[in-house]
């Protein structure tokens, strides 16, 4: 038996990624990281800002998403996202700016906490990346 | 009768306005292409994310409770018409069809008592709709500046109307555009978006799924994404139909105007003949008469 299933990342623009064999996928949810494996119950949940992990084999690509949805269902993930890219493809320059207006628009009043809560997280991330 | 130089001047005219119009007709063939591609790599995700909405609404125990957007807001007394047109003319019926199914749909709201307020996407629509509707539109966006179709546009809109909508500034919410058929082909569109109509035959799967954190906060997540992701399918769809519209219109008029410089060249050829002749007549009852 393999232990692989099936993910697909699609943006609107178009399909982001789409691979029949992967072993296993961490996403940011929302009330923390899953893990997610073969035969995993299915799933709803959405991303807040953070990595996807996936691993092929031996291999783990990363991916940095803003936000998104996860569905897993009779072994397929799809992820649903508006802003996603390739940590080996990140532009120090835009994520310099990304964070800089996550800044910004926390020195807001008016946000509401839940708001607070995933720029103070996109904050930290993109922090995270951009001293790699 | 014209004279001789008159039509040659009409001929060298009819032929440049030919060019035009086939040059026209090649771009548009070349940004067809682009639109249909990009039209059909947009495609899965609104799939998707309609397969998820159904899923999770068909677990929502509470009905009552429903996100707003979801359940609308349980009066259906203003109506917002969004009409997407295209910013551009010379595309054949392509923003005329979207009108006339617009107003169609006006005057069946007004009969019925319903208030109306228009929102327009792209400056033509708007130059057709003023005219008719001034006081009804409440706003007109346009993004002339934009090469492509791109969904952060479409983000903008979507943003708007859900903030039009928590003002409640309308109870019901609908969407004109062109769904793109084939080159010939495009079909006018109504869709309503706010509140969300959910065909209850496509619910497929009675799988129970685990929600996390509960059905009721990712519904209210998702559905503001999901309103743009409609309109955002419906701006591709839009660009796409206008590039084939305005190809079909532009190849219609290159043919045209080949007919109309044939019958020119007849016409011209015809009086030069008569003219040939006249002189000639002229000339030989001139010898006879010596």
């Amino acid at each position: 038996m393999s232990e692989n299933f099936k993910i697909e990342i699609v943006n609107p623009e178009k399909s982001f990624l789409s691979k029949e064999e992967v072993s296993e996928v961490v996403v940011p949810a929302f009330e923390g990281e899953i893990g997610i494996l073969k035969d995993h119950i299915p799933i709803i949940s959405f991303l807040k800002p953070g990595i996807i992990k996936v691993s092929i084999g031996s291999e783990v690509e990363n991916y940095y998403v803003e936000d998104g949805i996860v569905e897993f269902k009779d072994n397929s993930l799809s992820i649903l996202t508006s802003s996603i890219f390739n940590l080996k493809d990140a532009d120090k320059n835009h994520i310099s700016n990304s964070i800089s207006e996550a800044e910004n628009e926390l020195s807001k009043d008016e946000i509401d906490d839940q708001k607070r809560f995933i720029l103070n997280h996109k904050v930290e991330v993109l922090k995270s990346i951009s001293a790699i | 009768m014209a004279s001789l130089d008159d039509l040659k001047k009409r001929i060298s005219s009819v032929k440049s306005t030919q060019k035009i119009t086939k040059a026209m007709k090649m771009v548009a063939a070349a940004k067809l292409r682009r639109a249909q591609e990009s039209a059909e790599r947009g495609r899965p995700y609104s799939q998707k994310m309609n397969n998820i909405i159904l899923n999770l609404s068909s677990g929502i125990s509470d009905k009552e409770n429903a996100p707003k957007l979801l359940a609308g807001t349980g009066e259906d007394k203003v109506h917002l018409c969004v009409v997407m047109t295209a910013d551009r003319g010379l595309c054949g019926g392509f923003n005329s069809n979207i009108i006339k199914k617009a107003k169609s749909y006006f005057q069946k709201l007004s009969d019925s008592g319903k208030e109306l307020k228009i929102i327009t996407v792209g400056s033509k629509g708007y130059d057709q709709l003023k005219r008719a509707y001034k006081d009804n539109i409440i706003e007109n966006i346009s993004f002339k500046e934009s090469k492509n179709a791109n969904y952060f546009d479409a983000d903008k809109v979507g943003k708007i109307l859900i903030q039009k909508f928590e003002q409640k500034e309308f109870d019901v919410c609908t969407i004109f555009y062109n769904q793109f058929k084939n080159v010939i082909t495009q079909i006018p569109q109504e869709q309503q978006i706010i509140p969300l109509k959910i065909n209850e035959e496509e619910k497929s799967s009675d799988e129970n799924y685990e929600f996390e954190p509960d059905e009721d906060e990712i519904l209210g997540n998702l559905l503001p994404k999901n309103i743009s992701t409609q309109i955002f399918k419906a701006m591709l769809e839009n660009s796409a139909s206008e590039q084939g519209s305005r190809m079909s219109a532009m190849d219609n008029a290159t043919r045209n105007a080949g007919e109309m410089v044939d019958k020119l060249t007849i016409q011209y050829n015809r009086s030069r003949q008569a003219a040939i002749t006249k002189e000639l007549i002229e000339i030989i009852s001139g010898a006879e008469s010596l």
